[in-house]
């Protein structure tokens, strides 16, 4: 499925090329975050509904900054305080905006797969914006910016993606598009959180329990929160995890010098990364947030345009 | 003198080996006659040439909602897509609202499907009050009302005690107790099979383990009871596995598969759309192998298709919060034709015998056989007829089934209960 003909729903089913073009547009989006004076009009006159049925702060301001910074108009609705919270069904909902014309939906919800539903349902296009524990396309093509901020290329570089990899939506976006791109993906967790299948996600991704093998000679290091409120047990013991799995100091040494640590946020200090880590020039924590603004206004641009 | 005469079919008998072309004559209800260029003056005539005359199938394992869930399928509209999907017996499973767990309610299926079902309907009764796996419901009145075994069927009986006594009861009521074998702390939200798909997908997975588990503590306890055990909706390889050591063992255990765990794997379904959603889910590959092998080896007895209607908003919601199940009763023979017969998996008799000698003898039923003088149920299907599955055209009163638009090559042609032809291709 192209990018430009159905919104965007998942990482998985993008070609390297179509990944690369919007790579390309959102590097060229990278210096509008720094002028006077934003707005562009590439998107004068389009219209944009936000449609947030699980709470975010990053991602909804991101988008909708991304849709002004373009020109075009947004309207963001919550699932508090929308009709969703009166018992009406999806589809229901769906239609309801959709009968309003926007010409695209921005949406996120806790079950995997509701904007693949939709969008076989509806004829305008939606744009994934986190869905369930499936897949977070943004999040992935803005930290590829990220990281192409700091390397040449992504080919042949050693990514570990470390935490509670079974709930997340952005490892699994993350590990499609680096593979597509010759990276050596490493997913490392807790044996209860790092289901044995994600082996099988797409080539070269592997799989560790131990964290100083993950990290030995990483470019990057990715560090994911533990999604309480997505784990319906306990899966760890949550007085041990930092100790087992929380990056520290110490760990960056066994990395490559250069190394650079990751994070989609909101980030858990004490808890997954030291506050020492999340703080120290090897972090882009920040410099991520700043892309997620240029890679949306590239995918808004190829959605709508 | 005959009332209806069914010509030049090849006439195919599980029962007996029967297997020829010949003609059956059929008056007051009743098989006259199986012969050669039989006489019947006056007679109505069904010309069946090149098609298969087999005694009526039947469906041991069909969910028909009411009472409770009419807007998803009735009595009358499930029997009507059970005549047309060739069935002339359904097993209705109790998890209705309310629950089949006493005779009244059995009582009411059974007059409701007198008046209004054109295919014999025969009750299924509860294991537990409430099918809520504590309390044994009332199954003696149940059997006295015309139930022919007991299933908490939906769930399964989770308490172990509880099994081993219910199966204790039902083997003095001589009567088979149907488990669906899931282990719910295994499965618990879980939307689809626990494989390389599940994760991929980020659903929850069902574990093939949440089937074997149960499926290995009730060949136990059926061995501790002696009780006629079956497994409903059979799905993994294991289950399959402890199935055939337990009959090797010489224990009553028996097992059912549906058509859409031969014909499917969880590979094969479409990302999220809710008709590939159903309890056991599809397994992966090796598991649908497995299947396919057990039905030629003998170790699998039935043919069921667990027909679950939803309606239509029901099944229009994300994916994990869509209800399990998926409609069967019309596209049995079709599936069964094309994964088992036509690659020469099993054999035509094989098939016909998956669908009656084999729930019959489940249930220690005496249909499921062609004998003169015997009840005139007949099932005609032609084994290389094309046709095309159009769930806008199904006669039951849902239309969740992954099968809309798919073409066959074998399908039903007509169906006789009691004598009469209560349905026929159009």
């Amino acid at each position: 499925m192209a990018v430009s003909d159905k919104g965007l729903l998942g990482i998985e089913e993008l070609s390297r090329e179509e990944i690369e073009a919007i790579l390309e547009r959102a590097k060229h989006f990278q210096p509008v975050q720094h002028q006077a004076v934003k707005k562009l009009e590439i998107l004068r006159g389009k219209m944009i509904v936000n449609l947030f049925f699980e709470s975010s702060t990053r991602t909804r301001t991101s988008f909708e900054i991304a849709a002004k910074r373009m020109g075009a108009d947004t309207v963001s609705i919550s699932a508090s305080g929308s009709s969703v919270s009166k018992g009406e069904s999806l589809v229901d909902t769906l239609n309801t905006l959709a009968a309003m014309r926007p010409d695209a939906i921005v949406m996120r919800h806790a079950a995997s797969g509701a904007p693949h539903f939709l969008a076989r349902h509806l004829p305008i296009p939606i744009i994934n914006a986190g869905d369930g524990t499936h897949e977070h396309p943004t999040q992935a093509l803005l930290d590829a910016l990220t990281i192409l901020d700091k390397r040449p290329s992504l080919e042949g570089l050693r990514v570990a993606i470390i935490g509670d990899i079974a709930h997340s939506r952005v490892a699994r976006s993350n590990a499609h598009l680096l593979s597509k791109f010759g990276v050596e993906v490493v997913l490392c967790g807790p044996s209860t959180l790092l289901p044995r299948e994600l082996e099988h996600l797409a080539p070269n991704v592997h799989l560790t329990w131990d964290m100083n093998e993950a990290i030995t000679d990483a470019d990057v290091i990715m560090m994911l929160r533990v999604q309480l409120e997505r784990q319906h047990e306990v899966l760890f013991p949550a007085s041990e995890y930092f100790r087992f799995y929380g990056l520290a100091q110490e760990h960056i040494d066994r990395a490559k010098p250069d190394v650079i640590v990751m994070h989609p946020g909101p980030i858990n200090r004490g808890r997954e990364l030291s506050s020492e880590v999340a703080d120290s020039q090897s972090s882009v924590i920040l410099n991520q947030v700043e892309n997620g603004v240029a890679v949306r206004m590239a995918v808004l641009e190829r959605v709508l345009n | 003198m005959a009332k209806l005469i069914i010509r030049n079919g090849r006439v195919m008998d599980p029962a007996t080996g029967r297997d020829g072309v010949c003609d059956v004559a059929i008056e007051d209800g009743r098989i006259a006659a199986i012969g050669e260029n039989l006489e019947a003056t006056g007679a109505e005539s069904f010309d069946a040439t090149g098609m298969v005359v087999a005694p009526g199938f039947i469906d041991m394992h069909v969910h028909l909602r009411e009472p409770g869930f009419e807007h998803a399928e009735t009595i009358e509209t499930g029997g009507k897509a059970a005549a047309a999907g060739g069935f002339a017996t359904i097993c209705c499973m109790p998890n209705t609202k309310p629950i089949n767990d006493n005779a009244t309610v059995t009582n009411y299926i059974v007059e409701k499907a007198a008046h209004f079902s054109p295919v014999r309907v025969l009750p299924i009764g509860a294991i537990t009050k409430g099918s809520a796996g504590e309390e044994l419901a009332s199954i003696g009145a149940m059997k006295k009302a015309g139930i022919v075994a007991i299933s908490d069927d939906g769930r399964p009986v989770m308490n172990s005690r509880v099994m081993r006594r219910a199966m204790e009861l039902a083997a003095s009521y001589g009567m088979p107790i149907i488990d669906h074998c899931e282990d719910l702390n295994l499965s618990a939200g879980g939307d689809m099979h626990e494989g390389c798909a599940s994760v991929r997908r980020g659903l929850r997975g069902i574990p093939s383990a949440s089937e074997d588990v149960m499926v290995a503590r009730d060949i136990v306890l059926a061995e501790v009871t002696g009780a006629r055990y079956h497994v409903a909706h059979i799905s993994t390889a294991n289950a399959v596995a402890m199935v055939e050591f337990a009959r090797a063992r010489g224990l009553k255990v028996t097992c059912e598969v549906t058509p859409h765990h031969f014909a499917l794997a969880d590979t094969d379904t479409v990302p999220y759309d809710s008709n590939y959603k159903m309890k056991p889910p599809l397994r992966a590959g090796r598991d649908v192998e497995a299947m396919r092998r057990a039905l030629a080896k003998g170790t699998i007895q039935a043919i069921a298709t667990d027909h679950a209607p939803h309606a239509g908003s029901e099944k229009m919601q994300e994916f994990e919060r869509c209800p399990f199940g998926i409609t069967g009763l019309e596209t049995a023979i079709g599936l069964s034709m094309e994964q088992l017969v036509h690659p020469g998996r099993i054999t035509l008799m094989r098939m016909i015998e998956l669908f009656t000698t084999g729930p019959a003898g489940v249930l220690g039923l005496d249909s499921g056989r062609l004998a003169e003088g015997g009840v005139a149920d007949v099932t005609i299907f032609d084994p290389e007829l094309s046709w095309t599955y159009d769930v806008n055209k199904t006669l039951s009163r849902s239309k969740n089934s992954p099968f809309d638009g798919h073409e066959f090559k074998g399908g039903p042609v007509a169906t006789i209960v009691g004598g009469e032809m209560v349905w026929r291709r159009e």
